[in-house]
């Protein structure tokens, strides 16, 4: 293709207007002609389902809520997907293709995902979405990325009970993150009772049923189950019941403001979590919430989780340098946002082993796709669309980070659908 | 489920309970007393209280950031400057909204609602802009943080402690301007009949902007003091709403006086509800039963009679 318009236009334009233009135009054909031999396979090869790839770009959706109540968790993950894209577009782009996105407000209001998961997929015939943040959202998104066979690549940690061909879930299912976390407290700690905490929706409810089977399995007794309506402020009745019931762990998912309430209330209730009396082990509380709990308010949880800002290693080195530098000295990185960043990179990943970007092609290679760059070590995608990851539990420092106290051996296998915990 | 606990360990679990049903019954006096204000004295559905309550939280954020890069070795007592602040900062954007919004809408009540709720959304997304959407931690002094220690095992939060003393004296400041003072039976007799009051030589439309702006002015200071034992972020307040119009409702619109024993009321069932039950189950109990009482009495517990 790009030979015959060399010859093509040197010639009609070298009659005219003289040898000296022509060959100006000449050679800026030939740079053309390479530069597009660079860009990869052709377009009509790689993209067959109509999506938005030129020969030189791909349209990308970023849907997550920019304003609302969710804003507070969602803007880390925003950051997290533009870092990856313009990394990746740095070293070369996809298929040769510069990553282009296309970012939508979910305003933290579920239909409205919806709708703008819609426009995405039919409007800007974008080749991945890349957001989502709540169970609700993503539940409000499913019908429609299944109706138009899109592919949404979900960040958070979540209840699990779900494998749709049109999600890859970048962020833990509940298993991976409560067996780890309670075996661990039971093997290093000694723990002989819990009690569970929860705000009052799905996530906890579901976890804290799979950590009451285990906890079951293991012949230990919870002491206690306790759920929180969402916003909850004043917690000093469940502190008194704690504090009679004598657990060894507190296992705690309270989300969003209300987490701030709780250990502020703990705290001033004289509850010193460095003594581990009893001890708190969280899988709700990331980096990004100790900002506005206050490290000193928490020092001394431990947080079950697959990240932590802190985790030593030289690519979890290079991604925090590169997300401090783009976004400031004093961002934090959170368990969620450090999901979302590995979604655009499998993404690719899954691309370029399909040699295409139709959706049914990257469906069929998922399973076995690495990331060996991922900040928290090392990810492969299980055939059930989750990630193979490992589990770490962290202990919070009075300046906001964790420092990770251990880590599985083995990466933990996604099991969306425990047997016997549903 | 008190097996095995012996008489003193219940003893102290009770006493800490007690505590926290009057801890939650301050917070609830300090939540509704500026909305108990606005909604009953001038029958304005203020909708955007939550918001200047985190504008009073934001305001205690600023400050404790201010002192302690300023002024460090007086940081321990910056909360009062920033309840000083939060009063008049709030109070001050209360005269503005309502010189600028309310008293356009004075005879469209249900307006009103509209109105403020939309002035939430702003003052929300302003928060967002201005502030970020993550919350931000206001760190206390030291002396706040902690328990008195009773026994070995009561212990009471200094901060609850502290909310209660500001709650107090809110209550009875309220109580003397509102009951004893010259601005506050020109506020009664402007709500009993405005034309009779404005006929004698009462400013009505300046005690409106006072009353909106001491109405929001002691949001402000329930927002810095609730930085204590709640979060501060930009939809914050929407926590604190549901439960204040409850408090007021409850009570009697146009009562003070009710507006408290309504608090008492509902702290007290819920926190022993919460006790016995869990959480989510006190909580729909206790609006059962209210919900109930206001069937029979539909004025609120201390309905003034007024005639019709």
């Amino acid at each position: 293709m790009g030979t015959t318009e060399i010859t093509a236009s040197g010639r009609s334009i070298g009659k005219g207007l003289g040898f000296r233009k022509s060959l100006m135009t000449l050679a800026a054909s030939v740079m053309l002609a390479t530069s597009a031999q660079a860009a990869g396979p052709s377009t009509a090869e790689v993209n067959t389902t109509g999506l938005a790839v030129t020969d030189d770009t791909v349209t990308v959706g970023i849907l997550h809520s920019i304003t609302g109540t969710m804003a507070i968790s969602e803007i880390g993950s925003v950051q997290a997907e533009k870092l990856a894209i313009e990394q990746i577009n740095a070293s070369g782009g996809v298929l040769g293709r510069e990553i282009k996105y296309v970012q939508e407000d979910g305003a933290s209001d579920w239909p409205t995902f919806a709708e703008k998961s819609r426009k995405l997929l039919r409007q800007d015939d974008v080749a991945a979405i890349f957001g989502a943040w709540t169970s609700a959202s993503r539940k409000a998104i499913l019908p429609v990325i299944e109706q138009y066979n899109g592919m949404l690549y979900y960040p958070t940690f979540y209840e699990g009970l779900e494998q749709s061909p049109n999600v890859i879930y970048t962020g833990q299912e509940a298993t991976q993150q409560i067996l780890a976390g309670i075996d661990w407290a039971v093997k290093e700690k000694g723990a002989k009772s819990f009690y569970l905490l929860g705000s009052d929706y799905i996530w906890p409810r579901t976890s804290n049923k799979i950590a009451r089977k285990h906890i079951d399995k293991l012949g230990l007794k919870v002491v206690g189950e306790e759920y929180y309506p969402l916003g909850h402020t004043q917690f000093n009745s469940v502190i008194n019941k704690i504090k009679l019931k004598k657990p060894d762990v507190i296992f705690a998912s309270v989300v969003g403001g209300s987490n701030v309430a709780f250990y502020k209330q703990m705290k001033a209730a004289g509850v010193d979590f460095t003594e581990e009396k009893p001890l708190l082990l969280t899988i709700s509380v990331t980096e990004d919430e100790i900002r506005g709990i206050g490290g000193e308010n928490v020092e001394g949880i431990y947080a079950s989780m697959k990240y932590f800002q802190s985790l030593d290693n030289p690519n979890n080195q290079e991604f925090v340098a590169a997300f401090k530098e783009t976004y400031g000295d004093d961002m934090v990185i959170g368990d969620v946002t450090q999901a979302a960043y590995l979604g655009p990179w499998l993404w690719k990943a899954a691309v370029e082993k399909a040699g295409s970007f139709d959706i049914d092609k990257i469906r069929e290679v998922f399973a076995g796709i690495e990331f060996k760059k991922a900040p928290e070590g090392y990810v492969r995608i299980h055939e059930n669309h989750h990630l193979w990851s490992k589990t770490r539990i962290g202990r919070a420092q009075t300046d906001g980070q964790y420092q990770v106290v251990y880590e599985t051996e083995e990466l933990m296998e996604p099991d969306p659908f425990p047997e016997g915990y549903q | 489920m008190f097996d095995g606990y012996t008489s003193s360990e219940l003893m102290s679990i009770f006493a800490m309970q007690g505590f926290a049903g009057l801890s939650l019954f301050s917070v609830f006096v300090l939540m509704a007393m500026g909305l108990a204000i606005i909604f009953g004295q001038m029958g304005v559905i203020n909708m955007a209280h939550g918001e200047f309550m985190i504008l009073g939280a934001y305001t205690t954020y600023l400050t404790s950031g201010f002192f302690q890069s300023y002024l460090p070795s007086l940081f321990g007592g910056y909360f009062f400057v920033a309840m000083i602040l939060a009063f008049l900062i709030c109070a001050a954007l209360g005269a503005l909204v309502e010189w600028l919004m309310i008293r356009r809408l004075y005879h469209r009540p249900l307006d009103t609602l509209l109105a403020t709720w939309g002035l939430s959304l702003i003052m929300q997304q302003a928060y967002r802009s201005i502030f970020g959407a993550r919350e931000v931690g206001v760190e206390l002094p030291e002396w706040m943080m902690g328990a008195f220690q009773v026994t070995d095992l009561v212990e009471l939060p200094i901060n609850g402690l502290f909310v209660m003393i500001i709650a107090l004296s809110i209550a009875v400041g309220v109580y003397l301007l509102m009951y004893r003072s010259g601005y506050g039976k020109k506020v009664r007799a402007v709500v009993q009949n405005r034309p009779m009051a404005e006929a004698v030589g009462i400013n009505s439309a300046g005690i409106d902007r006072a009353t909106f702006a001491l109405g929001c002015g002691i949001a402000g200071i329930a927002g810095a003091a609730f930085t204590m034992i709640g979060s501060t972020g930009p939809s914050s307040g929407q926590a604190y709403i549901v439960d204040t119009f409850l408090v007021v409702v409850f009570g009697g619109a146009q009562s003070l006086i009710g507006t408290i024993v309504s608090a008492f009321g509902i702290s007290q069932a819920q926190s022993t509800m919460e006790f016995f039950l869990s959480g989510s189950m006190a909580k729909v109990l206790t609006l059962l039963v209210v919900v109930g009482i206001l069937m029979l009495r539909p004025e609120g517990l201390m309905a003034l009679k007024v005639r019709r």
